[in-house]
């Protein structure tokens, strides 16, 4: 008997080594940091992720695979790995000194972001189903412990449980969708798949696992009707941990979504195209009219990022080159702006004490001009103003919609956007023209100054998504060499 | 092709078979001399006492969940020890970095207390 080892070209897959390395380093580093110093797991965690960043742009253009085929280092995969990569880097600077003023600084919370994100980066770039799979799992182990990180706080432990029975409910989904589809095909390979169906395109087998990968995913990314756990685990979970989830796992979930689609599915793009459109409409207008509803700016940013995954669900829809394109810079573009988003969240609160309810935000213009200046810019840019990301982000998407027939489901998202604009603006009239309340106006510890790790990762917030806004031309440049083929 | 799982469906046949033959044979010969220390649940075991629904320890729950753990990690060498003259050298490199992986979670769990009972 010989085995043959498999292909296994490692180069492919640094970016995802040097964070794991990094997040071991961090958990034997947790065990000789003393208590006063434990921000240097943090900076370490910033160097091990811009290392990776480093290697993931030494990978562009490479165009090869790994492990006999089952991980692929195309510029798709790249693209959402420097995204992915972006929102970490972001999360932590954000999280260094939140975890201080929540009391909850312990190493741990870095290796199990670092965890998370050697996940997203491997669901990310897999092109076969059990990959997608390990990846999908390596991501949400840690979230569930992170969502639940303040332990001593029940809406944290809720938060967590939930998300943990919602998020194993949802594997055991995805599992049988492969199931299913590997007893149709004979094949989990993306591109095996899509010949089995390329010779013999009917099959009941196959659609039932189709719709059970749709579910996997749904619950993943939060679609309608799948999005019941996003409110009460984005609220609940700490903020920074909120900001990390909102914007990574969607973009690794997503990408594996439009590779599971795009590469091993188009067979079946009569079947599940008008299915994913109804289910578009249906989160995009239930994430934008519950938000108008919320009173809690976590709570309401939970539905927006269900909106938000509504209008990427467009650019699935519109399919081929425009649609992957017109996602990926969606995603870098909605990946800044709810950092920022969050992040101007966390620069506003004094201390422990966050402003979670709208009417907290009164006058906090006064006091705090430049979090709240990068409140505005962000929230405007979720609306889809002009000059900001979200705008060019939503005309791609939109524009890739109407090129390729669904002008009506464009119709559709730039109503929506028109709704949202109301509640984005909720926080920004109260800041601005309203007078402060009770409880935030006397206080002494409240300051104009921000944390110099936070303004710097609202600065690059900030900063991204006017320049995003204002100069698209290089992202989409980049995000066009990365179509899935 | 579904005639392919006819031996599944034999086997589970014969399963059943064999258990409802033995019961039903035995129910039927044998002896019947009941007594308190042969109705017990563990004849020979210790004498059940109190709730099961009783508070246990936590502690022990961290005993099971390192149990799985490292137990996982042994069924994980056994086709390793088996194939580990063809996988040469390739296959003793992955074996240590894996092994080396879980050395720095072994170390984690020593230094925070883990093993301490109290």
């Amino acid at each position: 008997m010989s085995l043959s080892v498999p292909d296994l070209n490692l180069r492919i897959v640094v970016p995802a080594l040097i964070v794991s390395i990094t997040a071991l380093v961090v958990l034997l580093g947790e065990l000789v940091t003393p208590a006063a110093r434990k921000r240097w797991l943090g900076y370490t965690s910033l160097i091990g992720l811009l290392i990776a960043v480093g290697a993931t742009f030494g990978l562009w253009d490479a165009h090869a695979t790994a492990f006999g085929g089952m991980i692929a280092a195309d510029n798709f995969g790249l693209f959402l790995t420097l995204v992915i990569l972006l929102g970490a880097l972001l999360s932590v600077l954000l999280s260094v000194d939140f975890l201080r003023a929540h009391q909850v600084e312990h190493g741990e919370y870095y290796m199990l972001v670092l965890s998370a994100v050697v996940g997203m980066i491997v669901m990310a770039t897999a092109t076969d189903l059990i990959v997608i799979f390990l990846g999908l799992e390596l991501l949400s182990l840690p979230l569930y412990i992170l969502a639940a990180f303040k332990r001593e706080d029940g809406p944290s432990l809720e938060a967590g449980l939930k998300y943990f029975l919602l998020g194993a409910f949802s594997s055991a989904f995805f599992l049988y969708g492969i199931a299913f589809v590997f007893g149709a095909t004979g094949a989990t390979n993306l591109t095996k798949i899509a010949a089995a169906i390329a010779k013999n395109p009917s099959g009941d087998l196959l659609l039932v696992g189709a719709g059970l990968l749709l579910v996997g995913f749904a619950f993943k990314v939060a679609l309608v009707p799948f999005h019941w756990w996003t409110p009460d685990v984005y609220a609940g979970a700490p903020t920074a941990v909120t900001a990390f989830m909102s914007v990574a796992v969607k973009a690794a979930a997503f990408g594996a979504f439009f590779r599971a689609f795009f590469v091993a599915l188009p067979g079946l793009a009569m079947d599940w195209r008008a299915l994913v459109a109804l289910i578009a409409v249906l989160t995009m207008t239930l994430g934008n009219v519950a938000a108008l509803l919320q009173s809690n700016i976590k709570r309401m940013l939970a539905y927006s990022s269900i909106a938000h995954a509504g209008y990427i669900l467009v650019a699935l829809v519109a399919m081929g080159a425009q649609g992957s394109s017109s996602a990926l810079f969606y995603l870098l573009a909605y990946t800044l702006t709810n950092l920022g988003a969050f992040g101007a969240v966390i620069a506003l609160s004094d201390g422990a004490r966050e402003r979670l309810e709208i009417g907290d935000y009164a006058g906090a213009a006064q006091k705090q001009p430049f979090a709240a200046a990068a409140l505005t810019i962000c929230l405007l840019s979720l609306a889809g103003f002009p000059p900001f990301a979200g705008f060019v982000g939503k005309f791609l998407i939109f524009s890739a919609a109407v090129e390729t027939g669904w002008a009506w489901l464009a119709v559709i998202g730039v109503l929506n956007s028109l709704v949202s604009v109301y509640f984005y603006l909720r926080p920004v009239v109260q800041m601005y023209m309203t007078e402060a309340q009770p409880g935030w106006d006397g206080s002494a510890t409240l300051t104009t100054r921000i944390a110099p790790l936070v303004a710097l990762a609202l600065a690059i917030a900030v900063v991204g998504v006017l320049a995003l806004g204002l100069f698209p031309t290089p992202a989409i440049a980049l995000a066009t060499g990365g179509f899935v083929r | 092709m579904p005639i392919d799982y006819l031996p599944i469906l034999v086997m589970v046949v014969v399963v059943i078979a064999f258990a409802a033959i033995a019961l039903t044979f035995s129910a039927l010969t044998g002896p019947r001399r009941p007594n308190p220390s042969k109705l017990s649940p563990y004849e020979s075991g210790m004498p059940p006492f109190g709730s099961a629904r009783r508070r246990i320890s936590i502690k022990y729950y961290l005993t099971a969940v390192l149990f799985i753990l490292f137990d996982i990690e042994i069924i994980f060498f056994y086709p390793w020890a088996v194939l580990f003259r063809q996988l040469q050298l390739f296959g003793l490199i992955e074996m240590a970095v894996f092994v080396i992986v879980l050395l720095v979670g072994y170390v984690y769990i020593w230094k925070k207390g883990g093993f301490d009972w109290d």
